[in-house]
């Protein structure tokens, strides 16, 4: 017999000593609550709420923001609001893409933190009826240097590769950056692709009234209650204490609920399908009913429990993981209780879809709960923070980013800036990842951008994510169009025309005015640039309230693109190809050291101006290089980012295995010629016989192209103006660049 | 010839084997661990992934089933048994194949193209290898670190059962450098590398598309001409 543990407070409890504001409701929002129900809701009730409130779940502090968003496009075939959204790719078929946080549970146990933030975002993926063939992360931490960040690092990324590879879902690229913004509060950001054919996409709808209501996968435990609302606070030491809020995954049992759901989806029996991802039972079922304008009736004692005891609260709450929800006709229950007994899996009948548009909860008999849906989905309150440009940004204006004394030995510069950890081989992060799996990895992680092949088809997709959150920090306007101009530069480079983002907004407490300026600014960058390069924003995740002892991290609005390769002979990598080929540099180069890794290495600062960014610019360039990719000519392709042209060069001379002779003419400082981050920038390499040719196209498009050298040789040399500045070995440059961060984790 | 790609809960590598198969234009089907007949089959491949979530011990769950029930019968009436990653550890705990498979010594899970040398060219695997052949095969695996006593050792090298060396470094610190060995009687063979992810330009390497070559012209020539 089922016994309840602790007593839970009651109905006045809760009221007198306002427990409501644990849970991060406000009195005014407390007060709203009471008007939607008539009466002071109980202690499940409140709890309910509080996570269908919290900024996780309902945006009330971003919708504001997020409505500046461009989520329309021809390609577009579902938009933000559903599990994830979907693009056309023709020939009936579609890819479904979105990018997910678990920054907070990994700040406080990194393994089973970030393992489940994959988790979810494979769940959202496959609940829209796709097959998930591909898996990025997006990650930051502190300096590599204290213990606790090695840790987070080791720990975040074996527990990635521990949910992935089991599943078997190639993780094929993304990337890692290093800053002591992130100290104490890394960014752990999950990006799922999946494929479907248009007439497979399924919604999260609760139609049908009198239709029952399934759930299936594992059964549900105390973990992880109110990670929702823990998610939406900031980390301090008590976070610690508040370890319970973080699930623990299985990907053994997500990859026999995948199958099972896959199989379900397929036999065309379900009217809708949702996963329970934060918080849990409670979120998947409120929406699923709004969606479909009904109501819904759950019977808790049907709920598969892992221990005895549980309470309505801590089923409710719970996000305990590897589950789903769904509902089908009647007369197809035993259609689909037999697809999951087949996978050894729960498939249990724990309500039914009602037609008087409220959330009823039974317990033992007895109603525990009883909502209207549209309040819980649709009427948390919106708030329109203050915001306030921030003092730093102003006093940046006036600081030279080009003032420091010249560094002359640019030899050593060069092995700096390699050796950085954010610049240097991720060899062994990504040798922890399963990226072949399914075998259709065509180009692996380390490249521009990775490319998985559309099976059955001359088809590929090309994917990255991107963003340097110093840039964002110093303009968040233009670090947001350079998060996405990178992402969509990265794609061309590889041979893809780019789809559509979907972004993950990493930022601080939006309650600080310079917080939420950021948040606004970076918005409306993302958005333009969204619009000038016809990438609109089919889905994304808000992560906020990011912050550490010294205060914000750096603002990170990670943009994940996805981009179309129409035939496999376009896909192009960033390595040198052959002894004799000329390499051309596409841009122009300014003196832009502002947030650049130079800068941070050499100097040891993060100050002034980000690199300016001018959209038609960029989109002259793209263009151009991708019809020239798709012209057959260009033998390797990179972008030029961390680390400038000189980084550039050498990671295409360490991918080709081969040297390079290279002659820079210019008006600008040697060290701030190689080492610039001018943005609209690309290095690419073409046979000798056709540089002439090459060059020509590219001014015709109006792209600066300027031929810099020649692939040749075992070593890297550069002269500037005439002169030599940079001669060492590849060998020794590859050395440098590889065994950074083994270094650093031994 | 007729194949077989078995699927326990949770193996992941069933479909890049069923595409290395259906590639040679030969039937292969998917068979579920329930089935206890495998009768049907001339080659049975036991495919990478973490059968039953690898808990407890890698492959030591997946022995229990029925369908290595019928493997066992399959193996003994001299049927081509390939276990791949997971299925080598498979093979190993059901006892077809001697010794074990530990954990890496690096602790962690590797993942990364693998030079391997072909130590033993006279299997019905490997020959379409040329003997002392360094071929490149990618690993992707966390246990992958072979292990026997010092007399399973001897064994192995006397009767020629160790058919691929790494040849560059250990990636997992296996014993002797061992990536793969097959049974006395050479007709069960297991390995870490994955053959089945080495079949065509675009993953990087073709070299493991000799192993189901290899196969598929032992078991022609084993059974004559009408077996074409």
């Amino acid at each position: 017999m089922a016994q309840q543990l602790v007593k839970e407070p009651t109905v006045e409890q809760i009221e007198e000593q306002q427990l409501y504001k644990q849970m991060g409701v406000t009195d005014e929002e407390y007060a709203k609550i009471c008007g939607f129900l008539g009466r002071k809701p109980n202690y499940t009730e409140i709890g309910v709420f509080s996570v269908m409130w919290s900024e996780h779940c309902s945006y009330k502090n971003t919708k504001p923001i997020l409505k500046r968003f461009p989520v329309d496009g021809p390609q577009v075939l579902m938009g933000p609001g559903e599990g994830a959204g979907i693009v056309d790719i023709g020939d009936n078929q579609a890819v479904v893409f979105k990018i997910e946080s678990h920054n907070h549970p990994s700040a406080v146990e990194p393994y089973q933190g970030a393992a489940t933030g994959v988790g979810g975002i494979i769940r959202d993926i496959f609940s829209m009826g796709a097959r998930p063939v591909a898996l990025l992360n997006s990650l930051r931490f502190g300096r590599l240097e204290s213990d606790r960040v090695k840790y987070l690092f080791e720990h975040v990324v074996s527990g990635i590769a521990g949910y992935g590879n089991c599943i078997g879902i190639p993780t094929v690229g993304g990337e890692v950056m290093f800053d002591e913004s992130y100290e104490g509060n890394p960014l752990v950001n999950a990006m799922c692709i999946g494929l479907i054919d248009h007439d497979k996409i399924q919604r999260g709808v609760a139609d049908g009234i009198g239709n029952p209501v399934f759930y299936v996968g594992p059964e549900t435990g105390r973990d992880g209650i109110h990670g929702a609302t823990f998610a939406s606070e900031e980390l301090t030491e008590e976070s610690e204490a508040k370890r319970s809020a973080v699930q623990v995954g299985d990907p053994f049992m997500e990859k026999l609920v995948m199958e099972a759901c896959i199989e379900l989806i397929n036999s065309g029996i379900v009217i809708g399908i949702q996963d329970m991802g934060a918080a849990g039972l409670t979120c998947s079922s409120s929406e699923m009913a709004s969606k479909a304008g009904n109501g819904m009736e759950l019977h808790l004692d049907r709920v598969p429990q892992r221990e005895s005891g549980m309470t309505a609260y801590e089923m409710m709450l719970s996000e305990s993981q590897e589950r789903m929800l769904f509902v089908v006709e009647p007369d197809k229950e035993e259609q689909a209780k037999a697809i999951f007994a087949r996978w050894g899996l729960h498939c249990i009948n724990v309500g039914n879809v009602t037609d008087d548009g409220r959330l009823r909860l039974i317990h033992h008999g007895e109603e525990v709960g009883n909502m209207p849906v549209t309040a819980l989905v649709d009427e948390c309150p919106v708030y329109n923070k203050p915001s306030r440009v921030p003092a730093y940004y102003e006093a940046n204006a006036a600081i030279d980013t080009t003032r420091y004394p010249e560094v002359t030995d640019l030899n050593d510069a060069l092995l700096r800036v390699m050796g950085s950890p954010t610049v240097a081989s991720k060899e062994w992060v990504y040798n922890q990842y399963d990226y072949m799996v399914r075998t259709n990895t065509y180009v692996p992680p380390g490249s521009d951008a990775a490319v998985v092949g559309v099976e059955g088809t001359r088809k590929a997709l090309a994917m990255t994510t991107d963003c340097n959150g110093r840039y964002v920090y110093l303009d968040p306007e233009v670090g947001g169009k350079i998060a996405v101009a990178e992402a969509a530069r990265n794609v061309v480079c590889s041979g893809g025309k780019p789809l559509a983002i979907t972004d993950n907004l990493n930022f601080g407490s939006p309650e600080k005015p310079d917080i939420f300026w950021q948040l606004e600014r970076a918005a409306d960058g993302i958005s333009e640039a969204c619009v000038k390069l016809n990438a609109p924003v089919i889905g994304g995740n808000v992560s906020l309230y990011n912050e550490n002892a010294k205060g914000a991290i750096y603002p990170t609005p990670v943009i994940g693109m996805v981009g179309l390769i129409s035939d496999l002979d376009h896909i192009t990598t960033q390595g040198f190809k052959a002894e004799g080929d000329a390499v051309l540099l596409l841009g122009e180069t300014k003196a832009e050291l502002g947030g650049s890794e130079f800068q941070y290495v050499l100097h040891g600062v993060t100050e002034g101006r980000p690199p300016a960014i001018d959209l038609d610019v960029e989109k002259r360039l793209q263009d151009a290089l991708l019809q020239a990719i798709q012209s057959g000519w260009v033998a390797s392709a990179h972008d030029l980012a961390e680390g400038g042209l000189a980084a550039a060069l050498a990671e295409s001379c360490i991918a080709g295995e081969l040297g390079a002779e290279i002659a820079v003419e210019t008006e600008l400082r040697s060290d701030v010629a190689l080492f610039s981050e001018s943005q609209s920038r690309v290095l690419i390499s073409v046979k000798a016989s056709q540089a002439a040719e090459a060059v020509q196209f590219f001014q015709k498009q109006g792209v600066p192209c300027s031929p810099i050298g020649t692939v040749n040789g075992t070593s890297l040399k550069v002269t500037v103006n005439g002169s030599e500045k940079i001669a060492t070995a590849v060998e020794q440059i590859e050395r440098t660049w590889k065994d950074a961060i083994p270094c650093l984790m031994k | 010839m007729r194949w077989a790609v078995l699927v326990f809960p949770g193996s992941n590598c069933d479909i890049d084997c069923y595409k290395a198969v259906e590639a040679l234009g030969e039937p292969v089907d998917y068979v579920w661990h329930t089935a206890d007949d495998l009768s049907a089959y001339d080659g049975i491949l036991v495919p990478g992934g973490f059968s039953y979530g690898d808990y407890l011990r890698c492959g030591a769950i997946a022995r229990f089933t029925a369908v290595m029930g019928a493997l066992v019968k399959a193996a003994e009436a001299g049927k081509y048994v390939l276990g791949i990653c997971n299925g080598f550890q498979v093979l190993t705990e059901s006892g077809l194949l001697p010794g074990a498979l530990l954990r890496n010594n690096s602790l962690k899970f590797r993942c990364h193209p693998a030079d391997l040398r072909v130590e033993n060219a006279a299997t019905p695997f490997t020959r379409e290898y040329e003997a002392g052949e360094i071929i490149d095969i990618p690993i992707a695996h966390g246990e992958g670190n072979y292990y026997c006593d010092e007399a399973t050792l001897a064994e192995l090298k006397a009767n020629n059962q160790i058919v691929f060396r790494y040849a560059g470094s250990n990636p997992n610190g296996s014993i002797d450098d061992i990536a793969g060995i097959c049974n006395k009687a050479g007709n069960v063979f297991g390995m870490m590398p994955h053959p089945e992810r080495a079949v065509s330009e675009l993953l990087g390497s073709v070299d493991g598309k000799r192993m189901f070559t290899s196969i598929l012209s032992a078991w022609r020539e084993s059974n004559g001409a009408a077996a074409r």
